[in-house]
């Protein structure tokens, strides 16, 4: 298992530095220059150098590349022009080009925002996606399953931000239940928090529980079919016992799987959610920084991403071997 | 031995003009249609057909284990006297393990993966015994593995299926069956995946836990060296009826029905002339939802319609042999008993299959 | 007396090869499968195959038994190259296919064709049979006179099949008939030899005995050489004339039909013939031969003879040193120190 767990980080951090070197070349092959974008209309020769120095793009590209790695384990220093240097501590990311904000204070806030609405969200659609499956898988045929796999089909099909806007009209403008979405603090209100960002959580669910039910539907009908369920009833455990200790146990494991690269994803921005409620969290900062070619908080945002899944990944492996026996970590 | 007529009597399993029914998009399979058979304590009763005669399901069937909402049951099923057909689910789950216990084909499918083969079988003892502690059944369970020949039972009672190999794990697995000292034990094709000296222990195995245990057996398999090895009893099955029932020593060496003697002429042997072309029944077997009218067989007999008879119109009673005088035999073929046997002493007997 | 009639025996078995080259002839075959195992395990090899000689003459048919493990299917695998031997040398026709390319193996495919056990999952479900009975001719680009079509009827004729379920699809098919598609699929190139991996173990009693003959109607009508695979000795006895029995990647004894089935050598052998359930025998499992236990691991295979740890005949001797396959007095080629002498039972 230990041994497992180092092989696995020590590829993680391969696959994120591979990942962080693709996106770093891909940002600088394009013809596009962001000191250019950011100069603005009235914009002279001069200037874009003292911005391209400004945002350390005059060194060499092989420079800036070992430049920003080293910043991320052991910090750097920027220059300023006439100023003194500015030291970015590890793990350093860079400033935006566009605020000058350090882009770790930018992750550091933008985060629990994203994560906020994953966590919720996740609940959410495992509770009812898992649930709505199996159920409809042990009533087959039943109206309650055949309304289950109409919803699944609705949710596959319907645009996310079609649901959102429903949602919106519904709960905040029609009926005022609830306040726009925003983001609150969970430890300074933890109401405020569940009020303010139950929409989205809703809006990430839906589509999320719509494939989740159609998975765990097929799942548990193919354990249902499986010898050792007929073995179970053979021995005379009720039908309860069967489908809670044994069917369920084993029609869970691939859903275990995708859950975790799903969630990991998700925390690395729920873009589409975070961009139709206005919330502030990593997607919406990377949706904003790539049309300004602000490259520190691209890169970090698919740095943060890229951790995710990796983790997740490793996460889920782990938790396989825990779950079915017949997997051996190596 | 005795003859399945002086069973029929206060036999243990009595099974009376079974009938199930799967309707499905394609129309109803009459995947058994009307069979009756028994088996008492201490007897084992072979059930032999290819896929698809009903065999199986007529054995799911005792344990109450069709879906009633997709199939319909009719006739009996007197398990010790009780009729089970149509008792509702808790009824038959205190039957299940306790009663009437199984073993399937696949030991390794059969068996929880997640599982391991202790708790597993800790399952099956304490849902038959609530007050039993944890550690008694595991007692239970090691025991039990123990005496079907599993080494070290203390020690692979804790191993999960697939650390078993093919024949160890079918032994757990009647282990499993067994740890409630059930009446009856129906075995489902239980050496068919394992190799043939795998089988040939798992079989002595079977034979002498009946012993020990008395239980009735009932035993399905396709293949008729497996069934003459062990069985008292034989009920040759065909597209959900039966063809011929009688004692193994009838069916086997005295065979009345055309499939049965097609069964025994078309499996290769180790005796005989090697060079000798096989006898293979001519075509394939029916589909249940298009059972051919009448004899089921009759499209596949060499010796249909014979007397221009009624072979394709008339499904064929099971009826004594009165002739021969072999009491409990019975047949559903519309040959004249004369002929059949005369067509067996010449065509089949010769070719030295089952002398 | 004796002493005249061992060399004797022995001789003849040797003597019931006909004069030539063999068709295919294997030397030293040897299939390793690397395995970890444990958590800090070191790479250990799954000894599948260990060296394995054994030939097969033009239109002979050679059956390859034993237990699940016995390295019976790697065998056949390797003989078609869909497994890359480990080390040892595969001759056909005089030629060394053992590491040959894929470009080089072509026209040999053509020669050599397989068989697999599950006539299911071997056909694919979207082509119809008429493609896939024609796939060999089009994948070697050959147009056969009077065009593919005509040429694939011609071999469901020969199958069994009727020629105008040309356009069907598989599943409309039943067990033995997909079987029969198999078989029509390896006739298509007009092979000199079939390696069949249980071809008929899938598949209903009453179906198995059509397709048995089958094989062999079709084994004389274009002397085919078969290598035949499968657990079923009783099977194997009707469509072989030469018999080779594995046991843990070794072969452990070659013979005639009747050196095989009558007179076997080697302890296993008899075991095996005594292990079968004989319809003509009813109850009575007296005077049988149990083996006891399973098979060991083919990772770590016991030393000297592999099948001392069941053997009933086993000494000191059988733990220390290989047996060497020699001709034995009752006539097969065994390897056992303490061979079987007379018939079986």
């Amino acid at each position: 298992m230990l041994r497992f767990i180092l092989k696995r980080s020590l590829i993680a951090i391969l696959t994120l530095w591979a990942i962080s070197s693709v996106t770093f070349f891909v940002f600088f092959a394009l013809p596009a220059n962001p000191a250019e974008t950011m100069c603005g209309k009235n914009c002279d020769v001069r200037t874009i150098a003292a911005i391209q120095k400004n945002l350390g793009m005059d060194k060499p590209l092989p420079k800036q590349y070992l430049d920003y790695h080293a910043g991320l384990f052991v910090g750097r220093d920027f220059e300023r022009q006439g100023r003194e240097a500015q030291h970015c501590p590890a793990p350093c990311l860079a400033y935006s080009f566009r605020t000058n904000e350090p882009v770790t204070s930018i992750i550091g806030r933008a985060w629990p925002v994203t994560a906020s609405i994953v966590v919720g969200g996740a609940v959410i659609w495992l509770t009812v996606g898992i649930s709505l499956g199996m159920f409809s898988a042990l009533r087959r045929g039943t109206v309650f399953d055949k309304t289950a796999i109409a919803f699944s089909l609705v949710g596959a099909s319907m645009p996310i931000y079609v649901f959102a806007i429903l949602l919106l009209a519904t709960f905040v403008f029609g009926l005022h239940l609830l306040p726009y979405p925003h983001f609150v603090g969970l430890l300074e209100d933890p109401v405020g928090w569940v009020k303010a960002l139950i929409l989205p959580w809703f809006a990430l669910a839906f589509i999320f529980a719509a494939q989740y039910a159609r998975l765990s539907r097929s799942q548990m009908l193919e354990t249902l079919s499986e010898d050792y369920i007929r073995t179970a009833r053979a021995i005379g455990l009720s039908k309860r016992t069967v489908h809670l200790k044994h069917a369920f146990r084993a029609a869970i494991t691939p859903i275990v799987t995708i859950a975790g690269i799903d969630i990991g994803g998700a925390l690395g921005g729920a873009v589409i959610t975070e961009t139709i409620f206005g919330l502030q969290g990593m997607g919406w900062y990377a949706v904003r920084a790539i049309p300004n070619l602000n490259f520190p908080v691209i890169m970090a945002t698919v740095l943060v991403a890229a951790f995710f899944l990796v983790a997740a990944n490793v996460i889920v492996d782990c938790l396989y071997a825990v779950i079915d026996p017949r997997v051996k970590l190596n | 031995m005795t003859t399945p007529q002086t069973a029929h009597g206060g036999a243990y399993l009595q099974v009376r003009d079974l009938r199930v029914q799967f309707s499905t998009e394609d129309g109803v399979v009459r995947a058994v249609d009307g069979v009756s058979f028994s088996v008492d304590r201490g007897q084992t009763l072979g059930i032999v057909g290819e896929s698809g005669s009903g065999k199986s399901v007529s054995s799911l069937a005792v344990l109450g284990l069709h879906d009633p909402k997709k199939s319909r049951i009719s006739g009996e099923i007197l398990v010790n006297g009780r009729n089970v057909v149509g008792l509702d689910d808790n009824e038959l789950r205190k039957l299940r393990g306790r009663d009437v216990a199984m073993i399937f084909q696949d030991p390794l499918s059969s068996l929880h993966p997640y599982y391991t083969i202790g708790k597993q079988i800790v399952a099956a003892y304490r849902i038959h015994h609530p007050n039993a502690s944890k550690s008694l059944a595991r007692k239970h369970a090691i025991d039990m593995l123990g005496r079907v020949g599993i080494p070290q039972p203390a020690k692979r009672i804790d191993g999960y299926p697939h650390e078993f190999s093919g024949g160890m794990r079918q032994r757990a697995m009647i282990a499993m069956a067994l740890v409630n000292d059930p009446d009856l034990l129906i075995a489902d094709e239980p050496t068919t995946a394992l190799d043939v000296t795998v089988q040939a222990q798992i079989l002595d195995l079977i034979e002498d836990l009946q012993r020990d245990f008395n239980a009735a057996v009932i035993l399905i398999t396709h293949d008729l060296g497996v069934v003459s090895q062990i069985a008292d009893d034989v009920l040759v099955m065909y597209a959900g009826r039966v063809a011929e029932y009688g004692s193994a020593e009838q069916v086997l060496r005295q065979a009345q029905h055309p499939y049965t003697w097609g069964l025994l002429a078309s499996v290769p042997s180790l005796h005989g002339d090697a060079d000798e072309d096989l006898k293979p029944i001519k075509g394939n077997p029916p589909s249940l939802i298009n059972v051919p009218p009448g004899c089921a067989f009759h499209p596949r007999c060499r010796y249909a319609m014979l007397n221009g008879g009624p072979c394709d119109i008339e499904v064929p009673q099971l009826l004594p042999l009165l002739a021969t005088h072999e009491p409990g035999h019975t047949v559903a073929c519309h040959l004249p008993e004369r002929q059949r046997k005369s067509i067996y002493e010449q065509d089949i007997a010769a070719v030295g299959v089952a002398i | 007396m004796t002493n005249l009639v061992v060399p004797q025996q022995a001789a003849a078995a040797t003597r019931t090869r006909p004069p030539g080259e063999p068709l295919l002839k294997v030397e030293g075959l040897v299939k390793h499968f690397p395995v970890r195992s444990g958590l800090f395990g070191a790479k250990q090899h799954v000894r599948a195959v260990d060296g394995i000689d054994f030939t097969v003459d033009p239109g002979e048919t050679l059956g390859v038994v034993g237990e699940s493990g016995c390295g019976k299917t790697t065998t056949g695998r390797m003989l078609v190259r869909l497994l890359e031997p480990t080390s040892g040398k595969i001759t056909f026709e005089g030629r060394d296919i053992t590491h040959m390319n894929r470009s080089s193996l072509r026209p040999l495919r053509q020669d050599m064709q397989i068989i697999f056990q599950d006539p299911y999952s071997s056909l694919n479900p979207r082509h119809t049979v008429g493609r896939i009975v024609a796939m060999p001719l089009s994948v070697n680009g050959i147009e056969p006179a009077g065009g593919v079509k005509k040429r694939v009827q011609e071999l469901l004729e020969i199958v069994g099949l009727n020629p105008e379920h040309y356009n069907r699809y598989p599943h409309e098919f039943s067990g033995g008939q997909r079987q029969r598609i198999g078989v029509a699929r390896a006739l298509a190139l007009k092979p000199k030899m079939i390696v069949a991996d249980e071809p008929v173990s899938a598949l209903d009693v009453s179906i198995q005995a059509q397709v048995i003959n089958l094989l062999r109607d079709l084994q004389r009508e274009f002397n085919l050489a078969f290598v035949f695979i499968a657990h079923d000795l009783a099977v194997v006895r009707h469509f072989c004339e030469r018999i080779a029995v594995m046991y843990l990647g070794k072969i452990v004894e070659v013979g005639s039909r009747q050196q095989i089935y009558e007179q076997p050598s080697h302890p296993y052998t008899k075991a095996l013939l005594s292990a079968v359930p004989d319809v003509t025998k009813l109850g009575a499992s007296l005077g049988r031969i149990r083996l006891e236990g399973d098979v060991p691991t083919p990772i770590n295979p016991p030393s000297g003879c592999r099948f001392r740890t069941r053997c009933w005949k086993a000494q000191d001797l059988c733990a220390q040193v290989e047996p060497p396959l020699d001709p034995k007095p009752n006539g097969s080629i065994a390897a056992c120190h303490f061979p079987e002498v007379g018939p079986l039972r």
